[in-house]
């Protein structure tokens, strides 16, 4: 479980998140929602240890992890793929994969590459190619890939759907669901596009200006219709 | 022609030395976007120390090992020490403190080792090998010089496209936040790029100095020459860097031997000033990466 206490983040003078809690239990996948600036962002980076918190605790499985180095994170299970996707385009497909392979979690088996051929034929027809030749959401498909070959306990997804056709973003949020099912992940994601976020999420949570307004199971914020018109924008 | 044939030979040679330093700017410039003007005196310093170690009586080979052992660490020392406190502040920092450490290497050789012209050691014969009578342009230190640097360039290409640590480089110097999210210890990379970087100029500077006279300066138009090469192959491009070295060390070989050794600085100035009009990406700048 992923447990997020108290968290408060500032760029100089600008607070981007203050006093921000919430839990992500094992197994679940809990989307955060919120507008452009609200600080979705900066939570995941601050997670996973790009960006310093002035105050506050993340513990993953009871483990400290506030002020830990980035570098050191995959080892313990945590996976960030960072808005924008994240791909190295100067790489290979296989080379970006082989790089997720080497920050392997400590305790997990390793994922023979020829499963991702497998899951993701497409990437597999062109293992070979530079991965800035791919299209968006094979790039997508390419980011989730390499953090599973890190076997991960913890996967942060920001804005997975960006830029991405509905079909496309369908195809992606079902695979999520699906390796939350299967494998027990769990799923920390941030969405714009909160409908379809809470329509595979567990829990949500919704932040305005970098606070908490509140953390519910996902169908009854769906379901509550002067939340979403007011900060969910559906 | 038997002028023409010495002329290209001689420019094959300078240019694998070119090729070499060129390499060695390339791979700092891609993983920090630095260009370390102190890599010749650096350079310049291990020769000193080679040459020092050779007459304490060390056999040449044993000294030439050492020497590039004393490169690598240089390098690494640099990065780690002077470099990396202003790393990723204003790139015009940077700069300034390659440029001083050039001078302070200078003045530091100057006062141990003096800056008086030193003859350096050559293992090999440096006259011309003779073929069935004719005596051709090309000597045993030349030969050595060229396989020496093709052997350094084809282990570099294994440690990059064939080893983990070698991915985990160029991750680094493509994309270091998201190499860091996968675990690549992304600082340790930028110090062994720094200090490989600094092993293949100090190659280019021994292969230099054998046969010849060093002093301070020795390396000090070398440095000007391998930067040109460099941004005439593109400044990220390491195949560019050997090929940009080989295309300087044959035309300047060819001014110097058919419009006088006088014009060679000039001729290298044109050459910056042609590919910076011309193509300012250099020769094998990569193609724009697609948008999506
Ligand atoms: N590097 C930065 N320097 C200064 N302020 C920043 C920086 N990055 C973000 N901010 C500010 O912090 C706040 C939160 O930004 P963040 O990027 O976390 O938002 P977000 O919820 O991810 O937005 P979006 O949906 O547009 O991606 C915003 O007010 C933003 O302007
Ligand atoms: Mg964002």
């Amino acid at each position: 479980m992923l447990d997020i206490q108290g968290l408060s983040v500032a760029y100089g003078p600008v607070k981007a998140l203050q006093d921000v809690s919430f839990e992500v239990p094992t197994g679940t996948i809990t989307a955060v929602l919120g507008a452009n600036g609200a600080g979705k962002t900066t939570l995941l980076r601050t997670v996973s240890g790009l960006m310093r918190p002035q105050a506050g605790r993340v513990t993953l499985d009871g483990t400290d992890i506030t002020r830990m180095a980035p570098e050191k994170m995959s080892r313990l299970g945590m996976a960030h793929v960072p808005e924008g996707r994240g791909v190295i385009t100067e790489l290979t497909v296989e080379e970006n994969l082989r790089l997720g392979e080497l920050g392997r979690a400590r305790n997990g088996d390793p994922v023979a590459i020829e499963r991702m051929w497998e899951m993701f034929p497409k990437l597999g027809d062109r293992r070979a190619a530079l991965a800035g030749s791919l299209s968006g959401g094979e790039r997508q498909m390419l980011v989730i890939g390499r953090s599973l070959m890190a076997t991960p306990k913890v996967l942060l997804l920001d804005e997975p759907s960006l830029g991405l056709a509905p079909r496309i973003v369908a195809q992606i949020f079902d695979l999520v669901r699906t390796l939350v099912d299967e494998q027990g992940l769990s799923v920390l994601l941030v969405e714009q596009n909160a409908r379809s976020a809470l329509s595979i999420a567990d829990l949500g949570v919704v932040l305005n200006l970098g606070r908490v307004v509140t953390t519910q199971e996902a169908g009854a914020l769906a379901a509550d219709e002067d939340l979403r018109h007011a900060y969910l924008g559906f | 022609m038997q002028q023409l044939i010495t002329t290209l030979l001689n420019g094959l040679t300078m240019g694998m030395v070119y090729a070499a330093f060129a390499l060695a700017l390339v791979l700092i410039w891609r993983s920090t976007r630095i260009v370390n003007f102190a890599q010749a005196p650096m350079a310049m310093v291990t020769t000193y120390i080679a040459m020092v170690l050779i007459e304490g009586g060390l056999n040449y080979w044993l000294a030439f090992i050492l020497a590039l052992l004393s490169g690598f660490v240089l390098g690494a020392f640099v990065e780690r020490v002077i470099v990396r406190p202003v790393e990723g502040k204003s790139d015009i920092n940077a700069v300034i403190l390659t440029l001083g450490l050039f001078i302070v290497l200078h003045a530091l050789a100057a006062l141990v080792f003096g800056s008086d012209y030193k003859s350096f050691p050559a293992p090999f014969g440096v006259r011309g090998i003779t073929v069935g009578g004719h005596s051709l342009a090309i000597t045993p230190f030349g030969i050595f010089t060229i396989v020496a640097v093709i052997v350094v360039m084809l282990l570099l290409l294994l440690l990059f496209q064939k080893t983990d640590v070698g991915l985990q480089m160029r991750a680094s110097a493509f994309n270091p936040e998201v190499a860091r999210l996968l675990g690549v210890k992304v600082s340790s990379m930028l110090t062994l790029g720094w200090a490989l970087a600094a092993l293949v100029g100090s190659l280019s500077g021994l292969l230099i100095a054998g046969g010849n006279l060093v002093h301070p300066g020795y390396m000090d138009s070398v440095v000007v020459f391998g930067f040109v090469a460099a941004v005439l192959g593109g400044l990220d491009s390491p195949l560019g860097a050997v090929v940009g070295g080989l295309i300087m060390g044959i035309a300047l070989s060819l001014v110097s031997g058919y419009l006088g050794s006088g014009l060679v600085s000039l001729a290298a100035l044109l050459i910056l000033v042609a590919v910076l009009l011309v193509k300012p990406g250099g020769l094998f700048s990569h193609a724009s990466e697609r948008k999506v």
